[in-house]
């Protein structure tokens, strides 16, 4: 009656063994790396980058352990940390010989030492929290306020011209907290008003009224504009953040919206929190400028410039695909004016392109500037900090009205994709205030790991000692039942890659001494079915059989009080509560089914079973 | 081995006002230092900086008090933390302050004052995250509470729910009692801690609940007061080795676990003995006078009769 059919053992090993598997990366250790990843949008990582990086490191003598590819990132590992800042000196000479104008970051990582096999299995060592690794943490809350209040300023800008072009006479147009109010003489200009800011604008609301002897007409964002402006600009704003951070070096940052407001930003390793907030807080620009052709044309004068002496009102550049041009130092445009860029593809030539939009006042420059130059060339530039890179410099074919602009030509789809989102990330689209942070040293990182390691071993060992004395050798099926609990919560922790954190280790330690519950309720169960006479086997079987119900309420109110810190926990208590949950799980498991199968395996063929080694029975 | 060898039932039913008088006494005492006292809140609740700095040597406490002070910062609480070594600052929120530069210029004062300090770790919390901290500590808790009461119902039956949660909710409230008598610190991990001691001391009405039910099917001849103090009794076993496990873990963090752990463990050791406690001797009472009856649990078996009647 004591057996398990052969599927239940296949399904203990197989559960086993891939326990084993995903725990394995974590016995490995971490060696020294080096990471490289591209800082701009536009420069790609590609096996080819990998070559490069290979052959420097090559021809500098150094040994590598190990070099990867990853989507986004080349990685090399080294022997020791000496090796491995040596490597970084190399690469980063090799791969940025601007210093002032790096292409590639090139940072100090720790890498898992777990052989390439195991990597392709996708089986990693746990990942761990920022109070482990040490590192800085941000939240930062986004000014939705802020977003729409812009928002509605750049609106009163093209109603005031909108009003203009179409010839109404008009009182004023004023921002009332969250609504734009324009007053008029008479009844008939505001209805022509109305006409023409429909037509116009879509999202604005238009309500009229009357303010004494004046006529009112307020508009305000729609509902669902509102929203769309607040989904943009958070998203937008995370667009810029990953861009600034690709600069401070940092190897896996994490950058995550929470809520429907705020961004995470998460460093590990860094320390410096006044440079990381300085970054964050750094705003970039977009500038429009005609191009000088007549001197970009002359080669004189273009070595000249090479040499860092530009003609006078001239700046000298050198555009992505590797000409140099001068562009005009006068501003014609800024990026204040554009309110979006979007890839796509020209309706005419099906050529990748980027479709730009501008507000009303920017469209007008935009008109004025283009019918007077067709024919010339027009650069646009990105602005950070204080240095500029031309993106695109295109030729203008005609006038262009409307405030729709397309850049084509010369662009691949992916080319197209970086420049909508460069001029997308250049700014932040609405204001952002930091509203937790948190900053960890390294040593920190390695006492809590260490502080949370002892935590559980002792409290582990404890129990197994007490248990095995205890309960003799249904003591040890438990002590083994337990191990395997601590492997598969390690082995999921893995493979999910869930944020281990201090109070994570907590929860496993907890865990631990929660999970035997299920064991010594079986336990005493079967020493009581034993001591009202029941035969050994039929101990065994009523024992585990009347503590499952038992065993599954108590997990399932547990369960709930994890659930319940999961969804309303945050930052510690979420990484205490999601350890927490998959514990339960998993030594629901461990101590029911792998512990019975244990038993089964070593009573379960005896036919003549006088006496079941749990311990002290009867004693009556 | 055995440590329990009970030949017969205690009789805990006998004495179970007098239990149920001394939990309201400790009850009662909880909410009046709750009340006069209050929680002292960490930083993750109130909002404000928090720089835990660590020195070669010994540090001094009042040299560092005087430093900050005659750097300008007043208000702040300097304590040793762990270790002699360790010092932990804390700094209300001021309107204004940038955070980043208040590490940077507090260590710089230090590092003059006595050079060698090493910053560990600083914390800053925006005055509204504070806010929505304790909010969700309080949402979650009812979502608990409502849970289990909503599980216990449909496993057993309301009387069994309601006794289980006031029992634990005791132990929740005695917890919080105990931080405000001692003012520890309550912070975001003692939140978890709490919480988890709610789902985990229902785990011992729940395997008391669970005799009861067993027995009020088999032991026909025997009265409710009978049964509970059975159910108990066949269970104190269990329930001193469980819970000696779970302690065995959670001393082993209050010893290893550093300062950071250490109410967290704290908040988990006076959950468990309090769990025990109020499972046997607080809502197995309170089952009794809810007035539970065989046929609660019987009835459904014979529907037909009672159709007939």
């Amino acid at each position: 009656m004591n057996r398990y059919p052969l599927w239940k053992y296949a399904l203990i090993g197989i559960t086993l063994c891939l326990g084993l598997l995903y725990t394995l990366p974590n016995f490995y250790g971490e060696a020294p790396a080096v990471q490289v990843s591209s800082v701009k949008a536009t420069v790609k990582v590609d096996a080819r980058l990998l070559e490069r990086v290979d052959e420097t490191l090559k021809a500098a003598g150094i040994t590598v352990d190990g070099i990867f590819f990853d989507q986004n990132s080349v990685r090399a590992r080294f022997g020791d940390t000496e090796t491995q800042i040596k490597a970084k000196d190399t690469i980063e000479r090799a791969l940025n010989p601007d210093p002032e104008n790096a292409a590639y970051v090139v940072a100090l990582n720790l890498l898992s030492r777990s052989p390439a096999w195991l990597t392709a299995i996708h089986a990693l060592p746990m990942y761990l929290g920022l109070d482990l690794r040490g590192g800085v943490h941000f939240l930062l809350q986004v000014d939705m306020k802020g977003a729409l209040t812009k928002r509605l300023d750049a609106t009163a800008a093209d109603l005031r011209s909108l009003m203009r072009d179409k010839g109404v006479r008009h009182g004023g147009i004023a921002r009332e907290r969250d609504q734009l109010a324009i007053r008029f003489r008479d009844a008939e200009a505001r209805n022509k008003a109305r006409a023409a800011i429909e037509a116009a604008q879509p999202d604005l609301l238009l309500v009229e009224g009357q303010d004494g002897s004046d006529f009112k007409l307020t508009a305000s964002l729609k509902p669902e504009a509102q929203k769309r402006i607040q989904e943009f600009a958070i998203k937008q704003n995370i667009t810029t953040l990953h861009n600034r951070i690709n600069e401070l070096g940092v190897a896996e940052p994490v950058i995550q919206q929470q809520g429907a407001d705020r961004i995470v930003v998460q460093l590990p390793g860094v320390q410096d929190t006044a440079k990381a907030k300085d970054i964050l807080g750094r705003t970039a620009t977009l500038e429009v400028r005609l191009v000088d052709d007549e001197n970009s044309q002359n080669p004189a004068v273009m070595e000249e410039a090479a040499r860092g002496n530009p003609p006078v009102g001239d700046e000298y550049y050198v555009e992505r695909n590797g000409a140099p041009l001068l562009v005009r130092k006068q501003v014609v445009l800024t990026g204040d004016r554009l309110t979006d860029a979007q890839p796509g593809f020209d309706s005419q030539t099906h050529e990748p392109a980027v479709h730009l939009t501008l507000d009303s006042a920017g469209a007008r420059i935009f008109k004025d500037i283009t019918r007077d130059n067709v024919g010339k060339r027009m650069a646009i530039l990105l602005i950070e900090k204080g240095k500029g890179e031309v993106i695109t410099a295109p030729v203008i074919r005609t006038e262009i009205g409307g405030g729709r602009v397309q850049i084509s030509g010369r662009m691949s789809t992916v080319e197209a994709n970086d420049v909508a989102l460069l001029l997308r990330a250049g700014s932040l689209a609405a204001p952002m205030e930091i509203v937790e942070e948190r900053t960890i040293g390294p040593s920190l990182g390695a006492e809590n790991i260490e502080r949370g390691f002892k935590s559980t071993l002792y409290g582990f060992i404890a129990i197994v000692v007490f248990m095995s004395a205890y309960y003799m050798l249904f003591g040890v099926i438990s002590s083994i039942a337990l191990t395997v609990n601590l492997l598969l919560l390690v082995a999921l922790l893995s493979l999910l890659q869930a944020t281990l954190t201090l109070p994570g280790i907590a929860a496993i330690a907890l865990t631990l001494g929660m999970a035997i519950d299920a064991n010594v309720l079986i336990n005493e169960r079967i020493r009581e079915e034993l001591r009202n006479g029941a035969t050994p086997q039929a101990a065994i079987a009523a024992g585990y059989e009347r503590a499952w119900n038992t065993i599954l309420d108590s997990n399932v109110t547990s369960l709930i009080a994890g659930l319940a810190l999961l969804i309303f926990g945050s930052g510690p208590v979420r990484g205490f509560a999601v350890v927490h949950c998959l514990g339960i799980l998993t030594s629901m498991f461990s101590a029911v089914v792998v512990s019975r199968g244990i038993v089964n395996l070593i009573y379960g063929g005896r036919r003549k079973l006088a006496r079941l080694s749990i311990g002290t029975v009867h004693w009556k | 081995m055995e440590f329990f060898k009970i030949r017969k039932n205690i009789p805990f039913m006998r004495h179970a006002l007098v239990f149920n008088v001394i939990s309201l006494i400790t009850f009662l005492l909880a909410v009046f230092f709750l009340a006069t006292r209050g929680l002292h809140f960490s930083v993750e609740f109130t909002g404000g900086t928090l720089i835990e700095v660590s020195y070669p040597q010994a540090a001094d406490t009042q040299k560092i008090r005087d430093t900050l002070a005659a750097a300008g910062y007043v208000d702040t609480q300097v304590a040793n933390f762990g270790s002699s070594r360790d010092v932990l600052i804390r700094m209300p929120l001021k309107p204004g302050q940038d955070s980043a530069k208040l590490g940077a210029e507090v260590m710089g004062a230090l590092d003059k004052a006595d050079p060698g300090a090493e910053l560990k770790r600083v914390e800053f919390v925006g005055p509204q995250v504070g806010r929505e901290l304790a909010e969700n500590g309080a949402i979650a808790l009812l979502l608990v509470v409502f849970g289990i009461i909503v599980y216990l119902a449909l496993r057993f039956e309301w009387r069994f729910a309601v006794s289980g949660i006031i029992a634990n909710l005791h132990d929740v409230v005695i917890i919080l009692g105990c931080f405000a008598f001692f003012q520890w610190e309550f912070s975001l991990p003692v939140l978890a801690a709490v919480l988890a001691v709610l789902g985990y001391s229902v785990n011992e009405s729940v395997v008391i609940f669970d005799r009861v039910r067993e027995n009020l099917r088999k032991m026909r001849k025997a009265s409710i007061p009978e049964i509970i103090d059975h159910s108990i009794t066949v269970n104190i076993s269990r329930t001193i080795i469980t819970h000696g496990s779970t302690q065995m873990a959670v001393l082993s963090m209050l010893i290893f676990g550093g300062e950071v752990l250490h109410y967290f463990a704290m908040a988990l050791t006076i959950g468990i003995l309090f769990g025990i406690y109020s499972s046997v001797l607080v809502a197995s009472p309170l089952l009794m006078w809810f007035g539970i009856s065989r046929e609660q649990f019987i009835k459904a078996k014979k529907p037909k009769e009672e159709a007939v009647v």
